[in-house]
């Protein structure tokens, strides 16, 4: 980058909010998928919206591209940097700027921590209601880029439920307010699709999120199941009665073992463990979570504890949120995956991903948010194995293939981002993907917002899209389409 | 019905040129494809021919082949909300969904169904009621209303507060874009952010990006008992607001929230429990705390079709949408006032707790009063609110149905253009003549 686009950066967030120096730039050359790396140019960090306009401007005239960055706990290397391009971090705009208890609303700056929220309202028995396993240490808005999921969200929703507005930086530098504080803002649902777009339609400035209050009852029960084939059957059961869980988690044998050995959870050592969740009116739940138990024990469970304390219910979860972390305790490098089938298809599936598990003689260790379908298998490898980590990707990819073939989804809360771009393609048609792109012309001609990233390949927008567009010999007359 | 008029002799290529509807008969069949009646017109506008695909690729060639002939297209399913929107500008074609009324898939231990945009939502729920579940919303006419219908509309009713919009249940959508591309977006699995969200886009669109073919839902459980109502009478709206926010501010899981209020200080509130016999009893005693300032009245679920009431013999009276915050509906209702008693106009409306309302008014001068109405809106929108122009009497069509779409506008403008490059979908029915 030239000194004087550098200094011009520097004109606009300060010196302070300019890092350019090779050995600073390293800690933000990948997120929390660690195999891509690229250093970007500089690493920008504006502390207000005019601060990210007059950013963009420049990238903007200089057709310099960006990546907007959270707190980079992200898993599908959606804020990996681009070569010759910047990174803006929201890292300095972590304000809460307004609580709205009676109507239920909080309005925050991007950079603000996801528990930070729940943490700020829960005083007034409200929460914030998206729970990513990283949600101590993410960003709102690096949870608004990726539709950020969570445990609970086959009862409260994903991240796109609770935002009802955002402000946002488009790729020209202008500033827009999509949605609002009121529900049907008159026009395109645009909060709708900027949320899950994976930062690559511009910059969120500021956010209008919608907290909800805490249930009047929590209950947590946990039972073990000799196999992962007996505990689906219990969550089939549950959902089959007629039940929304507020989450229902399944965890097999490998990674039991693994939180164990992180964490203590003091889970019993079996082939599936359930985590369910109940909550609501106290009465409602007890009478359900009876019938939750009535299910797990006609399913075969072993054992069956219905947490007792709101410790005892936070220590049930500490293994389950430690999973993915834990499985460093077992295996040196794992992938971790995200895709989601229809619950229906899982024992199917499972027996399918042990199988190539098997014939790869690669370990696979599974962590479902069963209540959605969402997969999480960890593919456990060792580097320094010749050959292994090449395995355990082909591994990684097929499971992918598997989860496409039973009508499922290549993501369910990690997004596409660098690492699954790939993959876009045998979910979607070429129609398909060129429909998608067509909102992203709308937002970013030119592509500078997060460029490379979930399709792929770029879409020239000038391009007419449609499915046919005849060849140059047809034109010139010289062949026919039949 | 508001007063024809043709669409013809406007600056549209088609109005001049030789239209070859032998090409559209060709494509759909000579037997779907008809001259335009009165009944078809569209917000006052007739169309020429009105044409029934039996499927997505005949739709989307139909689509494909008017595009190219320069005609204007509105998409219809049931016909019970084609009022909704402005005029439009053009109109030669309307797109008729309603032979594309089949469930493709309801795979009932998932949770979730596929169906075609044209079947209708109450035949719908009646398939997915044998298996106790249901697409948790509550439209308005469902017998008539189709899921293309309701999806394009972003019509909701009181299960909103408890399941959210559409936009939340919708899971996946195939959508005919005007060239004739048929694209898919989103899934039939619950969780899933692989791609952009299209479902949501098209959601509330009005048709003016493509035409929805099929939709997937999640769906919930009904409720195991019939559940039941509270009604509580208050003293006038300021209560009722005060008590909607009472409720919606507890831990209570109410699946129905509405204050129904009216010029002649009546106002009352509805809350509605679902679930177990002993979480429904339970939730109404507390309820009843909270309402301890008020007056119960005998609850009936009926009070769950105000909404639609309001609708009733439509044709004198003028129907909004309006939305605030939650707190602000009782304001609201006193700038209806105000503007209502100037005009000797009476209003009635049904607020739901989202802070989503719906106002009748009635009176002898309610042409005046419809340019009134967008003063009124504009006092919503200082408030961050909206107001949508949902029904008008007759002669009244040059008044905008949507108000400001706010500073992202150009995005939208934008977003049209890269969809329908050409204006061939329901051409100046949207906000700001989109």
């Amino acid at each position: 980058m030239d000194a004087r686009t550098l200094q011009e950066f520097r004109a606009i967030v300060g010196e302070r909010g300019v890092i350019s120096s090779a050995e600073e730039l390293h800690t933000y050359e990948c997120d929390g998928l660690t195999n891509f790396r690229v250093l970007p140019e500089a690493v920008l960090l504006p502390e207000s919206a005019e601060q990210v306009q007059g950013i963009v401007r420049v990238c903007h005239r200089e057709r310099i591209p960006f990546v907007a960055r959270g707190s980079g706990t992200g898993l599908s290397g959606g804020a990996l940097p681009v070569a010759n391009g910047v990174v803006i971090s929201t890292a300095r705009m972590n304000r809460i700027i307004e609580v709205d208890l009676p109507n239920q609303r909080v309005v925050v700056e991007p950079g603000v921590i996801n528990l930070d929220v729940t943490g700020k309202v829960s005083p007034h028995g409200f929460f914030y209601a998206p729970d990513p396993s990283s949600q101590s240490v993410c960003s709102i808005g690096g949870n608004v880029a990726e539709n950020s999921g969570g445990a609970h969200c086959l009862k409260y929703g994903f991240t796109t439920t609770h935002v009802l507005g955002i402000e946002v930086v488009l790729p020209d530098g202008t500033l827009v307010h999509l949605g609002g504080r009121t529900l049907d803002a008159p026009g395109y649902d645009l909060p709708g699709v900027f949320v899950g777009s994976e930062g690559t339609l511009g910059v969120t400035t500021k956010v209008i999120l919608r907290i909800v209050k805490r249930p009047e009852c929590i209950q947590t029960l946990l039972a073990a199941f000799a196999t992962t084939g007996e505990a689906g059957a219990a969550v089939s059961g549950i959902i089959a009665a007629g039940m929304v869980p507020a989450a229902i988690e399944m965890m097999d044998n490998l990674s039991i073992q693994a939180a164990e050995a992180a964490v203590h959870a003091n889970y019993p050592n079996c082939g599936g463990l359930l985590l369910v969740e109940l909550d609501g009116p106290t009465a409602e739940v007890a009478a359900l979570m009876e019938k939750v138990n009535e299910i797990c024990n006609g399913c075969g469970a072993t054992e069956i504890r219905l947490a007792q304390s709101e410790a005892e219910r936070a220590v049930f979860w500490k293994g389950r949120k430690a999973a993915f972390a834990a499985v460093g305790r077992i295996s040196p490098n794992y992938i971790v995956q995200d895709g989601v089938i229809p619950r229906t298809a899982l024992p199917r599936v499972l027996t399918e991903i042990e199988r190539l598990s098997e014939a790869a003689g690669i370990k696979v260790a599974n962590v479902f948010h069963a209540g959605d379908g969402n997969l999480h298998p960890l593919v456990l490898y060792d580097r320094r194995i010749e050959g292994q980590e090449h395995a355990a990707e082909e591994l990684a990819v097929r499971i992918l293939e598997l989860c496409i073939e039973a009508g499922g989804s290549i993501t369910g809360e990690h997004g596409v981002g660098e690492e699954k771009k790939m993959m876009m393609g045998k979910m979607f048609s070429e129609p398909d993907l060129a429909t998608m792109q067509l909102v992203r012309c709308a937002f970013d001609p030119l592509q500078l917002s997060n460029p490379s990233k979930v399709f792929p390949r770029p879409r020239l927008c000038g391009e007419k899209p449609g499915p046919y567009t005849p060849h140059p010999l047809e034109v010139a007359g010289i062949a026919e389409r039949f | 019905m508001a007063q024809e008029r043709s669409s013809s002799g406007g600056g549209a290529g088609a109005a001049t040129a030789e239209i070859a509807w032998d090409e559209l008969r060709a494509i759909v069949g000579p037997e779907n494809v008809r001259a335009a009646e009165p009944a078809d017109a569209v917000a006052g506008v007739l169309p020429r021919m009105v044409a029934e695909p039996a499927d997505e690729q005949q739709l989307a060639a139909t689509l494909r082949w008017a595009n190219d002939a320069g005609l204007a297209v509105a998409p219809r399913g049931g016909g019970s909300k084609m009022g909704w929107g402005n005029p439009p500008s053009r109109l030669d074609l309307v797109l008729s969904t309603t032979r594309m009324d089949q469930i493709v898939e309801h795979v009932w231990a998932d949770m979730t169904v596929i169906v075609q945009a044209g079947a209708r939502v109450a035949l719908v729920q009646q398939s997915l009621a044998k298996h106790g579940q249901s697409i948790a919303v509550d439209p308005l006419w469902p017998e008539t209303a189709t899921i293309g219908g309701i999806l394009s509309t972003n019509d909701s009713g009181a299960l909103r507060l408890r399941y959210g919009a559409l936009r939340d249940l919708i899971i996946g959508v195939t959508l005919a874009l005007p060239d004739g591309t048929l694209a898919k977006s989103g899934g039939k699995v619950v969780k899933n952010v692989a791609g952009y969200d299209l479902p949501k886009l098209a959601t509330g669109a009005l048709g003016t990006l493509g035409v929805i073919t099929q939709a997937a839902f999640r769906l919930h459980p009904l409720s195991a008992t019939a559940g039941k109502t509270l009604t509580i009478r208050t003293g006038g709206v300021s209560d009722a607001n005060r008590l909607l926010v009472e409720l919606q501010g507890s831990a209570l899981a109410h699946t129905g929230l509405q204050a129904r209020m009216q010029h002649d200080a009546q106002a009352e509130v509805d809350v509605r429990f679902e679930g177990t016999a002993a979480g429904v009893e339970a939730q109404c005693a507390a309820a009843r705390r909270i309402a301890a300032f008020a007056v119960e009245e005998a609850g009936s679920p009926e009070v769950w079709q105000a909404r639609q009431e309001l609708w009733s013999q439509a044709n004198a009276s003028a129907l909004v949408k309006f939305s605030v915050l939650p707190t602000r509906i009782a304001a609201a209702c006193e700038s209806f006032r105000r503007y209502g008693d100037k005009a000797g106009i009476t209003w009635k409306i049904v607020a739901q707790g989202t802070g989503l309302g719906w106002v009748r008014f009635e009176g002898a001068r309610l042409k005046e009063f419809s340019r009134a109405l967008l003063g009124l809106r504009a006092e919503l929108e200082r408030e961050a609110g909206s107001l949508f122009i949902a029904h008008l009497p007759a002669g009244s069509e040059e008044t905008d149905a949507w108000g400001s779409p706010g500073d992202a506008f150009p995005v939208m403008v934008r977003v049209k253009q890269q969809f329908d490059p050409r204006g061939t979908l329901n051409p100046g029915r949207f906000v700001g003549g989109i």
